[in-house]
Parts: structure tokens; C-alpha cells; sequence
């Protein structure tokens, strides 16, 4: 076995570089199966309410932003969004459930999956979740003719690694949490402010400085950066930058999850 | 090195919470194809020892074998080849019986060709057949209890461990899974089972341990644990002024003790105690053999522990 630099000395570990985690995404998806109609409308019908009623309603009484029209602005925003929520949902109120409720990981870790199978299946889950909601609306809006097609299909990769970094940050959150009401904290102070200042609604650029350069730091606004030009059929800018910021959140802040849930779980 | 006879190995285990001694330096070893028992009144650390033996607590001190492998640096390869049964049933409610089995038959890297040829066997020995299709939820209790125990065998393991199995459970199914136990060690497998029925540890384990406060206050085989340890009969006196009555009385026998309204004489010889009885037309008795509950709570006192 390893070393273990994130749990306590002697446990053993798997994790993101291992198999483990297929049976437990697998056992994921089998649920989601049984109610993947209710639960994909739910995914698709938010989203695309906003953008319906934002992207025309409040669309018609304004400029044109960026050279393009709100509805086209407003879309890439509402994409990134609801794949954060998919993930997040689904890596803070599901998994705890699966943790808390069900037991359903206690039942997981006397096979001889340890919990970073467990963590990581939950990891590809959430972000898989992400990648169906932000793939069903790119569907819809290109069957509307919103998107220009070969390049917005570099949106699904994004999609995904934005599911990543949001299912990562979410499984810290649902490690430290003492009951589902300590969500609430997490949506309030970092989700909502997030998706104001992260150029999903209005663009950025005109707000205070100070806050433009926190918004900076905040995955959102990377996720956005790479996913507007591309539904405008435009190649963006600093890919390497906002993606790396992605993949680093992922990586940071799953080691991070792993630590927390060890100490909770296997103490 | 691994003891080819032994299926688990403990010595010098320790572990506290929070400054808390738990398990405060056990050690004992099971042989392959036995039914050990841990017994221990609520809080022993029965469950704390499973959980250090399958790994998913570092001890701070001892070392465990389970099936040859060192826990728990090598907790994964050795649990591929254990079973749990755990004390809270965690079955999947999303799922059916047949589900259930399948998705946890995965944990274990199983093919479903080779389930969809075992799951009725399963079902079969949990007595679940007719239910392979009904969700966990609409199950009783003891048919929840038996879908454990399938799920618990679907890898074939050498090793089951068992933390109270039969808690909860009515007469029938307590006697069903009894059975289905047996089985089990007839098949060669071993078999570690906590319990607080005495009744259920008699019948099932050639081997005990007694837990108390995280020490090991008995060990042995049942019969020779109530040869060794108890009188071999007991009569409990009840009714008006029994305790003051036997109280008067502690000389009769070898050993009294009192819980409540009820006296208990522990007794080589009843002769003497019964004759005494005799002329007592408004007290109650109980003659019996002693077992292995009153063992247990010679050994580890009449206090509730929580
Ligand atoms: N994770 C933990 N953190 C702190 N204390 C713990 C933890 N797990 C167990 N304990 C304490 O250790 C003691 C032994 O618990 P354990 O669950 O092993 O007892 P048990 O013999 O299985 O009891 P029961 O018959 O009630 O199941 C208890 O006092 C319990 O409160
Ligand atoms: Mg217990």
C-alpha cells in the first residue's frame, strides 16, 4: 500500500487513480435511472425558464452587451449555472443522505473499496449530473438555433470539468456538515453571491474593482469565460489559465474532502 | 507471518476516544471454521473491535491478522474475502431485494453473468425467493435482517462477521437465522458474532469472549465457562418480602444476590434451600440450571450501562 498524505497513517487508500470508483457511480446511476425523466425535466425546465423569461423578457428592454444580444449573453451564464447546481445538489443533499441517512457508505466500506473509491465514485457522479443538465440545455437551445454548432460542442468538456470543481468544493462542505440545514450557509455565502459576481446575469467588467478581482479567483468565472465565446462560435481566451484554475480546485479541494471525510468517518 | 489456522488474530489492541479508553488491551485468536462470540453488555467496544478488525479504525496500539493479511495496511485484500452483517441493517431502500445484491456483488468486482447464477442460491438460503422483486422498504424486519445476510455472502467469504444479527427480531426469525448460521459453519466457513442473547451464544459458539469495558473479563466455551464460573443451579424467590426472606437466609446456599424484588440463590446443592422454601406458602420460585446469562452477570454486575 501507499502512503497515505491526507488520512491517518495505516488506512489504506484508493481513490481518483484507481477503478473503485465505476461501482459506486454505477450504483449512482442505477437510482437515477428509475426516475431519470422527473429528474432530467427538473434539470432542463429551471434553467430554461430563466432564460425564456430573462433572455426575452428582459432581454427586449436592453442594449445589446458585448455586441450580442442578451438572450445569447444570458445563455452561456445559465448553462455554467445550472451545471454548478446539478453538481452541487447532488455532492451536498444526495451524497449526504448516502452518508448520513442511508448508511449507504458504511454499507460501501466493508467491501474492499476504501472511502477514497467511495469519494471519487461520488466525485464522477455529481459531475456527471453536471455534464447531463449543461448537455440537455445545449440541445435544446441549439434545436432553438442558439448556438453555433462545432464549436459549442467544446462546451461539453467544460461542462463537465466545471461539474468536477463544484462536486470537489461541495464534498468538502458535505464532509463538515452536522445536518442538512448547514447547506443553507454554503448556498447563502459562497453559491449566491458567486453567481451575481461571476458574469452570469451582466458582465463583470463594469463592477467595482475590488470585487471584479475577487470574482477573478472564483471557478464560475472561468467556467463562464470558456463557455461564452464558445456558444458564439469565438475561441476563448487564457483556456490554459481558466482551465487549470478548474482541474486545480478539483484536485485541491477533493484532498481536501478525502482528509475531512476520513477524520469524520473512519476515526 | 500468517498463522495458516487461525482465521483472526488479535493481541495488544487498544483504542481510545477522545482520552477514553475503549478497548483497553485485548487479544485473542479465532480458528478457522469456528463461530466465536463476543459478548458485553451496551458500550463494551464489541462493535469498536469489528471496526478495527475490517480496518476502518486504526487501533492505537496491536496487531490484528485477519486471514493472513495485517490490518490495516492490508485491509482491502483481506475484506474481499470477509462478509459483515452490521449491526444497523444499511440495505439500499432505492433498490429491490434482487438489486441490492447485485449492486453490492459490484463492491466486490463481480461480474453479473456469474451473479444473475448465484442471486437465487442467495435468495434461497435468506428465504427471500418470492420477494426478488419487492423494494427494500415494503420487507419486515426479519426479512430485512436475511437480506443482509445474503448481501453479506454474495463475495463466498472464508471470514462473516456478525454484529447482532438477531437484535429486533421475533422467535421465528431469530431461529431461522440460527439455522442458516449453522449452515454456514458446516460449510466451513468462520463465523464472529457479537450478541446479548446468551441463548443465541450457547447455541452457536464453541468459543466466547466476555467484554467488559473494553477488557476481556471471560473467555472460553460456553458450557465450560457455566461449569467453571456458576453454581450449576439457581432459584429465584419473588413475592412479598422475598428479598428480606432469602436475606435471612444467605447461609443456605453458596451464593445470594438480589435485583430488585427478586432474589437469586446460586447453589451446588439446593437441598437446604428448598426445604426452607417448603414452608413458605406465599413466596414464588423458579427452579433451574444455571446458564450462561447468569455467567454474564456475574461477570460483568446487575448496572445498567447506559
Ligand atoms: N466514533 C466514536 N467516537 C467516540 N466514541 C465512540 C465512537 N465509537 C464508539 N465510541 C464509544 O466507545 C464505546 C464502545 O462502543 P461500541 O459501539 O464498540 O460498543 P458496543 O459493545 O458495540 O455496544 P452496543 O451493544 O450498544 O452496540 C461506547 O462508549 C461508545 O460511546
Ligand atoms: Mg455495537
Amino acid at each position: 500500500m501507499s502512503a497515505h498524505p491526507s488520512g491517518k497513517p495505516g488506512l489504506p487508500s484508493a481513490g481518483l487513480f484507481s477503478f473503485g470508483w465505476i461501482p459506486v457511480w454505477r450504483r449512482n446511476f442505477l437510482v437515477w435511472r428509475k426516475l431519470a425523466f422527473p429528474s432530467l425535466l427538473g434539470n432542463l425546465a429551471d434553467p430554461l425558464i430563466y432564460m425564456l423569461g430573462l433572455g426575452y423578457g428582459l432581454g427586449r428592454m436592453l442594449p445589446r452587451i458585448s455586441g450580442v444580444d442578451y438572450m445569447q449573453f444570458l445563455i452561456a451564464g445559465m448553462i455554467v449555472a445550472s451545471a454548478m447546481n446539478a453538481a452541487t445538489f447532488e455532492s451536498l443533499y444526495s451524497a449526504f443522505s448516502r452518508m448520513r441517512t442511508q448508511k449507504t457508505w458504511d454499507a460501501i466500506l466493508v467491501t474492499p473499496l476504501s472511502l477514497d473509491d467511495v469519494l471519487a465514485g461520488e466525485l464522477f457522479w455529481a459531475a456527471s449530473k453536471s455534464f447531463l443538465s449543461g448537455f440537455s440545455i445545449l440541445l435544446v437551445i441549439s434545436a432553438l438555433g442558439l448556438s453555433s454548432l462545432p464549436l459549442a460542442l467544446w462546451v461539453l468538456p467544460i461542462i463537465f470539468l466545471t461539474g468536477f470543481a463544484f462536486a470537489a468544493i461541495g464534498l468538502v462542505v458535505c464532509a463538515l456538515a452536522p445536518s442538512y440545514d448547514f447547506f443553507m450557509y454554503y448556498f447563502t455565502l459562497f453559491i449566491t453571491p458567486m453567481l451575481m459576481i461571476s458574469g452570469i446575469f451582466f458582465p463583470v467588467e463594469n463592477l467595482p474593482h475590488s470585487i471584479y478581482l475577487v470574482a477573478s479567483w472564483l471557478p464560475l468565472s472561468h467556467a463562464v469565460r470558456l463557455v461564452r465565446p464558445l456558444l458564439l462560435g469565438e475561441c476563448p481566451q487564457d483556456i490554459v489559465l481558466h482551465v487549470a484554475v478548474l482541474l486545480g480546485v478539483t484536485i485541491v479541494a477533493f484532498r481536501v474532502a478525502v482528509f475531512l471525510t476520513r477524520r469524520r468517518l473512519l476515526n | 507471518m500468517a498463522s495458516l489456522n487461525s482465521a483472526l488474530e488479535i493481541s495488544g489492541l487498544r483504542k481510545s476516544y477522545g482520552g477514553r479508553s475503549v478497548i483497553s488491551g485485548i487479544g485473542f485468536s479465532v480458528p478457522v471454521g469456528a463461530c466465536f462470540g463476543i459478548l458485553g453488555p451496551n458500550g463494551a467496544g464489541k462493535t469498536t473491535t469489528l471496526r478495527c478488525c475490517l480496518g476502518l479504525t486504526p487501533p492505537d496500539e496491536g496487531k490484528i491478522l485477519l486471514g493472513g493479511h495485517s490490518i490495516p495496511d492490508d485491509a482491502c485484500a483481506a475484506r474481499a474475502r470477509v462478509g459483515v452483517v452490521p449491526q444497523f441493517d444499511n440495505l439500499d431502500p432505492d433498490f429491490t431485494v434482487n438489486e441490492n445484491l447485485l449492486v453490492y456483488s459490484r463492491y466486490f468486482g463481480l461480474k453479473k453473468p456469474e451473479m444473475r447464477r448465484r442471486i437465487p442460491g442467495l435468495l434461497d438460503f435468506a428465504g427471500l425467493t418470492d420477494k426478488e422483486n419487492a423494494r427494500v422498504e415494503a420487507l419486515s424486519g426479519g426479512m430485512k435482517r436475511r437480506l443482509t445476510l445474503a448481501r453479506a455472502l454474495v463475495n463466498d467469504p472464508d471470514i462473516l462477521f456478525l454484529d447482532e444479527p438477531t437484535t429486533g427480531l421475533d422467535p421465528q426469525a431469530r431461529h431461522l437465522i440460527w439455522d442458516r448460521l449453522k449452515q454456514l459453519v458446516a460449510q466451513g466457513k468462520t463465523l464472529i458474532l457479537t450478541t446479548h442473547f446468551m441463548e443465541e451464544a450457547e447455541r452457536l459458539c464453541e468459543r466466547l469472549i466476555v467484554l467488559d469495558h473494553g477488557q476481556i473479563v471471560a473467555e472460553g466455551n460456553p458450557h465450560e465457562l457455566i461449569a467453571s464460573q456458576i453454581e450449576p443451579n439457581v432459584i429465584e424467590i419473588f413475592g412479598e418480602n422475598a428479598v428480606a426472606w432469602a436475606k435471612a437466609r444467605r447461609a443456605l446456599c453458596q451464593r445470594l444476590e438480589i435485583a430488585g424484588e427478586t432474589a437469586y440463590f446460586y447453589c451446588n446443592d439446593t437441598t437446604l434451600v428448598c426445604e426452607a422454601l417448603d414452608k413458605e406458602r406465599a413466596l414464588h420460585s423458579l427452579h433451574r440450571a444455571a446458564n450462561l446469562e447468569d455467567v454474564f452477570i456475574k461477570l460483568t454486575g446487575r448496572e445498567l450501562r447506559d
